[in-house]
Parts: C-alpha cells; sequence; structure tokens
C-alpha cells in the first residue's frame, strides 16, 4: 500500500491540474458563447447563398460550365480545418479521421490546412500541404476565406485538381458537434433541392447564367469556407469546453478517491502505532 | 399611403442582418448599371457592384455603401446578399482617401506586376465610401 506522503503528494497534484483544467472550462465556455453568437449571425447569409445557388443550378442544368462538371484530374484539393490547440477531445482527430478514413488516396491528395494541429499530423505522414494558414483560425475574417477560395479556383481552373473539398466541424448545437466533409466543386446540392427550386423557378439574370455564374460561385464557396471556419471554431471552443469539464469531474473523483485512500492509510498507521506502543507496554510489564 | 406599396428588403451580410424591413424603393449600382426597383418588378438577380444603395422609406431615405455581392428579387420579396455593407456612420473618410490614393497611385504606375483590376476595385470602394461619407 502506498504510503500517506505518497497519496497525499498524488492528491495535491491531481487537485492544482484541477485548478488548470476548471479555468480553461471557464474561458472555453465564455469564448463559445462568443464564436457561437458569431456562427449564428452568419447563419442567414449561408442559407440564402445555398437557396440562390440551389436555384440557379435548377434552371440552368443543361448550360455547360466548368465549375459545374467534373475535371480530369485526379488530385482533390482539401481546405482542412483544425484548431492550434489541443485539449478539446476528440475535435482534431475526429477531422483528421475524415481524410484517414476515406477513400482518398495519400498522391491525390492536396492539402490547404487552416489550424496548426492537422499540418502537423499530415506533415509528419508525408502528404502535400499546398498552403498552411494557422493564424486564420484563432480569428477568421471573410478576406482569409477569400484568398483560401481564390487559391483553390485557380487550382481548379488550370485543372491541377478534379475536386474541392472542405473537412471541418460542423457545429450543431453546444454540445453536438459533427466532422463533416464537404464537397465545393464541382458544386453539387441536393437533388431534392434543387427539384423544389425547379418549381418555381421564373428567375431572370442579368447578366446571364454563364456570366451570373462565373461570379457567383466563387462568392459561394467563400461564405461556405467562411461558415465552416466560423462553425469550426465555435466548435473547438463547444468540444474543449466538455473536455475540460469532463478533466475536472474526472479530477474530483479521483480526489475523492484518494481522500479515502489516505484517511485508511491514516488510520493504518494509527492503529500500527497503537498495536506497537500496547505490545511494547505489555512486553515491559511482563518482566 | 397604400400598404401594397412596400415589399419585403433584407439586406444581409456574412456577419449581421444589415437591415431588414419594408420598403418603398431600392437604388443601387449592378453590373448592368443603376436600377431602382418597386414592388412587382419581374423575379430577377443581378450582380451588386460598389456603389451607394438608397432604401426608400415613407419619406425617409436611408443610404449605405455596399461592394460585391448579388441582389436577388422574387414577386415581393429582395434580399440583397452583400459581402460588404456600411452606414455613413461607420465609415472612416480618412481611411478612403488613403486607399483612393493608395490605389490611383498603383493605376498610374503601369507595373505588369500589379493586378490592375483589383485596383480599380479598390479605387471604386474608397471613392463609393468617400461620396457617402460626405453625406452624413
Amino acid at each position: 500500500m502506498a504510503s500517506m506522503r505518497d497519496i497525499k503528494r498524488r492528491r495535491n497534484s491531481i487537485a492544482s491540474t484541477q485548478q488548470i483544467t476548471k479555468a480553461m472550462k471557464l474561458v472555453s465556455t465564455v469564448k463559445l458563447q462568443k464564436t457561437k453568437a458569431r456562427a449564428e449571425r452568419s447563419k442567414p447569409y449561408f442559407d440564402k447563398m445555398y437557396e440562390v445557388v440551389t436555384s440557379m443550378l435548377a434552371k440552368s442544368g443543361t448550360i455547360e460550365h466548368p465549375y459545374l462538371k467534373p475535371q480530369a484530374s485526379a488530385k482533390k484539393a482539401v481546405v482542412l480545418i483544425t484548431s492550434n490547440r489541443g485539449l478539446a477531445g476528440g475535435y482534431n482527430s475526429n477531422v483528421i479521421k475524415l481524410i484517414t478514413g476515406s477513400d482518398m488516396k495519400r498522391e491525390d491528395l492536396l492539402l490547404f490546412t487552416v489550424g496548426n494541429k492537422g499540418k502537423e499530423y499530415f506533415s509528419r505522414r508525408d502528404y502535400t500541404i499546398a498552403k498552411e494558414y494557422p493564424e486564420v483560425i484563432e480569428n477568421p475574417m471573410l478576406a482569409d476565406a477569400r484568398e483560401i477560395c481564390a487559391e483553390v479556383l485557380e487550382l481548379y481552373a488550370k485543372g491541377e485538381v478534379g475536386e474541392i473539398y472542405v473537412a471541418y466541424t460542423y457545429f450543431k448545437n453546444t454540445v453536438v458537434h459533427e466532422p463533416t466533409l464537404l464537397k465545393l466543386l464541382p458544386v453539387e446540392v441536393d437533388p431534392s433541392d434543387i427539384e423544389a427550386a425547379r418549381s418555381n423557378s421564373l428567375m431572370n439574370y442579368e447578366p446571364k447564367e454563364e456570366e451570373a455564374l462565373d461570379l457567383i460561385i466563387p462568392k459561394y464557396i467563400t461564405s461556405i469556407l467562411y461558415g465552416a471556419l466560423v462553425e469550426s471554431v465555435a466548435s473547438e471552443n463547444g468540444a474543449r469546453m466538455q473536455a475540460m469539464d469532463s478533466a475536472t469531474s474526472n479530477a474530483d473523483e479521483m480526489i475523492d478517491k484518494l481522500t479515502l485512500q489516505y484517511n485508511r492509510a491514516r488510520q493504518g498507521s494509527i492503529t500500527q502505532e497503537l498495536t506497537e506502543i500496547i505490545a511494547g507496554a505489555n512486553a515491559t510489564n511482563e518482566r | 399611403m397604400a400598404d401594397d406599396k412596400y415589399f419585403d428588403l433584407e439586406v444581409i451580410t456574412p456577419d449581421r442582418i444589415f437591415w431588414k424591413g419594408k420598403a418603398f424603393m431600392l437604388e443601387l449600382n449592378t453590373s448592368e448599371g443603376e436600377v431602382g426597383i418597386y414592388k412587382h418588378h419581374i423575379p430577377m438577380t443581378m450582380i451588386v457592384v460598389p456603389g451607394i444603395m438608397t432604401i426608400h422609406l415613407d419619406g425617409e431615405n436611408k443610404e449605405a455603401a455596399v461592394h460585391s455581392g448579388f441582389i436577388e428579387i422574387t414577386d415581393d420579396r429582395i434580399t440583397v446578399m452583400a459581402e460588404i455593407a456600411e452606414w455613413p456612420e461607420e465609415i472612416d473618410a480618412n481611411r478612403a482617401r488613403e486607399a483612393q490614393e493608395r490605389a490611383e497611385r498603383r493605376l498610374r504606375t503601369h507595373d505588369p506586376k500589379i493586378d490592375t483590376s483589383r485596383a480599380e476595385v479598390a479605387l471604386r470602394k474608397a471613392m463609393v465610401r468617400l461620396e457617402l461619407s460626405k453625406m452624413k
């Protein structure tokens, strides 16, 4: 059995870890509220954007446009959104698993990494990192999304990549975050949405659909990337809050267990001392 | 004024709902030129270019700068999706003046390395901002 001093030391160290996890939980709760509000504020824009693009595609299903049909290249560009910091439970590894668990081959992938964790993981495994944006995830701005969008669209236009994806964490609510792999190009929308849009598509376009698509699709991708960024940040803080919450309650449990052990050990040592004293006294009396 | 003159207008940017409510007429710049839209316009989608957007309300006009985006007109509602939208009081005139100067300088140099179309857009944005800031 561990000595009293060992148990006490262990308990103290857990208590100080618990203080850290408690503080981190508080910080991420505050950050979560901020980032959640931001993700919610930007939601109407993306919903509308999706609606407009779907209805455009419903109408222009027949037109030939490079953004709508698959390119010949087998290469895939993936914008991977992870955090810069760890201690967020499975947050980062879940996003990484989206890539490693899919049927995309390593040599076909071109990664655009936002956040350090994903970049570290994949560069260690010899994946091609086309570009990294470590700072963006701290405070994503629309300009960042635009920059990434321009970068991937250029590759796509040159025919160097055939498909563009974004891997991010969808912020469903405070406790549920779903890692999501979304195809950006060629544009794919839900067939049922297209059906719905087709029924009321009396829309006119000025300029013509082709030109309008040229202008709107980059905006659409930029807005999806921006949405993915703000939702990932919200999810990161949500995941960290949960991780820290369970770490704090784990620490509580361990402290309880160790306190019990400590008290037992203390009692044990008192009993032992008493037995020794009584035995000693008996021995002297008998003489 | 009769109620049926008004349409629902929503101006949405990525970080907020910029304006929402009933309006009587909307004026803005599109890639095809300046347009003014009343209720019962035919359904249409147009590309918005940097310019001043005027929302005509009852006896009152609201002006704002919008840069890049598009507008969707359906039967009785109009949605403006702007990447950037600003009220006059949000504009920093000094900064806009500097940006204008910078863009003009860049256009004058004829350096092949410089992206002319980008500088032109920057110049137009700065000019729109300046014009609007004078109105406040």
